[in-house]
């Protein structure tokens, strides 16, 4: 029993490990789409294109596993979240196939060029609103009878999710633009500077709302952040978030190339350990435990041999193709 | 208008509407990847400039089919918990696993190397950018390893129990992952990928060798396909007939579809060439049949008794129909594919591989064949095995999600326009590729932003020795 218990811990940490990596990956690729609208020039649209196409694949693929680990680790939550979810889920899918096929097809026509360009903003708008609005569901809480999802396929709609969507496109938005900052130089390097202070604010601005809002959706969030001795464990989130914001606003008032980036993913990381604490260990908040929908032993183990053996390899090679693709993009001659 | 239909009805055209799309990328994408390793093999082993023209030619055809896959494939992954939920509850402990396993071995593997092989070459020198290749191609042959053993699975289960909560678990991992049906089906459906790439560069070697036989690019390709053709073709007809045997060992009533075998028979089972299953009726229309056939071809004995649908109850038996013409037609194109690889060693053996223009036309019109006989192959086995999800075991009807008819509908909608619009625009990016022959000194992707590193030549204009193309 003892080793059921851990090992369902174990499984909840891989899981909220993969999604955490794919926020990290994929979140500012699909930041950098959103802001596709805000430069209009075919030159920078190439570079910041170019920043991300030889790893955009793999970013992805981190949803992937995210998405079949709940399956093979979590199957019960699995089989509640999807359909609750039914209609963000297919957005998001939507919205990730038109900016997929958006990254190899702009470099294929010359008429349709901005008909791409329209489909990698709108389908990265769409996916990360989709994101967004699904983690707002989730938090606030599915309706589930016996083993399956019991609601209507409108229930994710609230002003709650809303809010979780938007700050989602927010964050993402402040990751793609440190991203720029990062790999770009010259006139689209200030200009991301510029976007960069404007979303840090709003970003912070939607952390206190969704802070705000979450302890209101029910008692046990409430208590998890307010009640003794909960608060002791729990109040270093939001002062390492002041923390990290103030570094922030340091480094981008400085001018710093790399550091923004890394610290807009601190914040990020903050967030995110934030829902853990509101959440665990439910996996369908109010409803589901990690141990209730642990699978089997038998099929945790055996991918667990799998996740520790190939995942440090995975982020080897990862590593690996980040470095080869490393410093600053240039407008017309590609990688440098 | 929506609620008027059946949510499983709705929910298994969509699974099969992405499918369909999903099934032809990956099918081309372990060929032409392991087509792309071998061009890069013989360019580093050879030096000749033509083998990296024609490397990079369908370098670039194959990054849109490959964008094509993963986006229709990140679909997939999702349809399991969004439209088939109880499906995922219930199999989760053993489909679960093999399919993480997939993601884990398979699509990081192809994603991350996928970068440094599309716009790496000059960054990272050719022998390590021909490891990138290669791990490509190694993780496409990996994701079908994981993806035929849980599909598998489903049609020939084997090492799982059933727990109290009514899901699939598992009591043996190997007997899970090497299911009696896996070897038959990994086999015939890698085959048939390398079979239906080598189709399509067959087809457009020889759409550029009928406006000009001398190319060297259009020779070679044209050259390489139809060895491939004409080797694999006889080897996938057998292993067709060893998977097919395989069937009716484990999935009798698939196979009694597939012949529209509706009665039994006692002593030698014709083979029913064609004819109008009447499923209502349980008979088969207007039948043109060869006696004792099929008993020769099921139980390699004229007068093998052989048992039809009417030892089947009726509930359980698969669409006859459905089954009964993609079997035919899958069939009927695998010998025109072999007939395609006799030909050309024909010419081939009198010197006219080049300038026989009957081949190059037959070529041409076979080039979609490969796609369209893994359609109706994987119509055939999903088909066949209904109404079951998991084989004997789990019924579609009872592995579906709990949603109202108008979400699957307006999804099933959403998506079939996406596609559409979507896969329609790939096609004709790559048919327009596909339109321009190789030439000397090809580009691979982004042709229009040149990757070149600052004072490195690039690879392409230190090897240029062979022929050009």
């Amino acid at each position: 029993m003892i080793a059921a218990v851990d090992l369902a811990t174990v499984w909840a940490f891989i899981i909220a490990f993969a999604v955490f990596v794919y926020v990290v990956m994929d979140g500012f690729d699909l930041g950098l789409g959103m802001l596709f609208p805000l430069f209009p020039a075919k030159a920078d649209r190439d570079v910041m294109m170019n920043s991300v196409a030889p790893v955009w694949d793999g970013n992805e693929t981190w949803l992937v596993l995210g998405g079949g680990g709940l399956m093979a680790a979590f199957p019960l939550a699995y089989a509640v979240l999807m359909p609750a979810l039914y209609t963000p889920m297919i957005a998001m899918l939507i919205g990730l196939v038109f900016r997929g096929v958006a990254f190899e097809f702009r470099w294929r026509t010359t008429a349709a060029r901005n008909r791409w360009d329209i489909a990698f903003a709108g389908g990265s708008l769409l996916a990360t609103l989709a994101q967004g609005v699904a983690l707002g569901a989730i938090l606030q809480g599915v309706h589930v009878e016996g083993r399956h999802y019991a609601g209507g396929w409108w229930d994710w709609l609230t002003p709650f999710s809303l809010l979780t969507g938007v700050a989602l496109v927010i964050g993402y938005s402040l990751l793609g633009a440190t991203w720029l900052i990062l790999k770009t130089e010259g006139a689209l390097r200030e200009k991301a500077y510029r976007l960069s202070w404007g979303l840090l604010f709003a970003m912070l601005a939607a952390i206190a709302l969704v802070s705000i809002a979450t302890p209101f959706l029910n008692i046990q969030y409430a208590q998890r952040w307010f009640a003794w001795p909960n608060v002791a464990l729990a109040a270093p989130v939001p002062i390492a978030v002041a923390a990290v914001t103030a570094l922030l606003i340091r480094s981008l008032g400085q001018k710093q190339d790399s550091r923004p980036f890394f610290l807009a993913l601190a914040l990020f990381a903050l967030s995110y350990a934030g829902l853990g604490i509101s959440m665990y260990p439910f996996i369908v908040p109010q409803s589901i435990t990690i141990w209730q929908a642990a699978a089997p032993q038998n099929s945790q183990i055996f991918m667990l041999v799998g996740v520790a053996g190939l995942v440090p390899l995975i982020l080897g090679y990862t590593g690996w193709a980040y470095w080869v693709f490393r410093g600053k993009v240039r407008a017309g001659s590609g990688y440098h | 208008m929506l609620s008027n239909l059946d949510p499983i009805v709705l929910a298994r055209a969509q699974f099969a509407f992405t499918m369909s799309f999903h099934i032809v990328f990956p099918a081309f994408s372990i060929g032409l990847a392991s087509y792309l390793a071998v061009l890069e093999a013989l360019w580093l082993w050879t030096g000749r400039e033509v083998f990296l023209n024609l490397f990079h030619y369908w370098l670039k055809i194959f990054a849109i089919a490959f964008g094509m896959g993963v986006v229709s494939g990140i679909v997939m992954s999702y349809q399991f918990g969004t439209n088939w939920s109880v499906f995922a509850d219930k199999t989760g402990p053993v489909i679960g696993p093999l399919m993480a396993y997939e993601v884990l071995t398979a699509f990081f593997l192809e994603a991350g190397f996928l970068g440094v092989m599309l716009f790496g070459l000059e960054r990272v020198g050719p022998r390590l950018h021909f490891v990138a290749t290669l791990m490509v191609a190694i993780g496409t042959l990996i994701s079908a390893f994981w993806i035929l053993s849980a599909n598998s699975w489903m049609q020939t289960p084997a090492g799982y129990a059933i727990n109290p909560d009514g899901q699939f678990v598992v009591a043996d991992w190997f007997k899970v992952i090497f299911n009696p049906s896996f070897p038959y089906r990994l086999v015939h459906m890698v085959l048939a990928a390398y079979l239906t790439t080598s189709l399509v560069v067959g087809a457009v070697g020889a759409y550029h060798l009928l406006r000009d036989p001398h190319l060297a690019g259009p020779r070679v390709m044209f050259s390489m396909a139809m060895w491939m053709a004409a080797l694999i073709a006889p080897i996938q007809i057998l292993a067709g007939d060893q998977h097919g045997l395989n069937t009716l060992e484990h999935q009798p009533a698939k196979v009694m579809a597939m012949e529209g075998h509706y009665q039994s028979h006692k002593d030698g089972a014709p083979l029913i060439l064609f004819g109008l299953p009447d499923q209502e009726a349980g008979r088969v229309d207007y039948a043109i049949e060869i006696p004792k056939l099929s008993s020769l071809i099921l139980k390699h004995s004229l007068d093998a008794p052989l048992a039809g649908l009417d030892t089947v109850p009726r509930e359980n038996w698969p669409p006859v129909a459905i089954t009964f013409w993609s079997f035919r037609i899958m069939v009927a194109l695998g010998f025109l594919i072999f007939a395609l690889g006799l030909f050309s060693l024909w010419t081939r053996w009198r010197g006219t591989l080049f300038d026989s223009r009957p081949l190059h036309i037959f070529a041409l019109t076979m080039g979609p064949a490969g796609f369209i006989a893994v359609l109706a192959g994987w119509i055939t086995t999903e088909t066949g095995r209904q109404p079951f999800t998991v084989y004997g075991l789990l019924r579609t009807a009872d592995a579906v999600s709990p949603l109202a008819a108008p979400a699957v509908g307006s999804s099933l909608l959403a998506f079939v326009v996406v596609y559409f619009i979507v896969f329609a625009a790939g096609a004709i990016y790559i048919l327009r590729l596909m339109a321009a022959s190789p030439h000397h000194g090809e580009e691979g992707p982004r042709g229009d932003m040149p990757a070149r590193a600052a004072g490195i030549t690039p690879a392409s204009g230190v090897a240029g020795q062979g022929a050009p193309s």
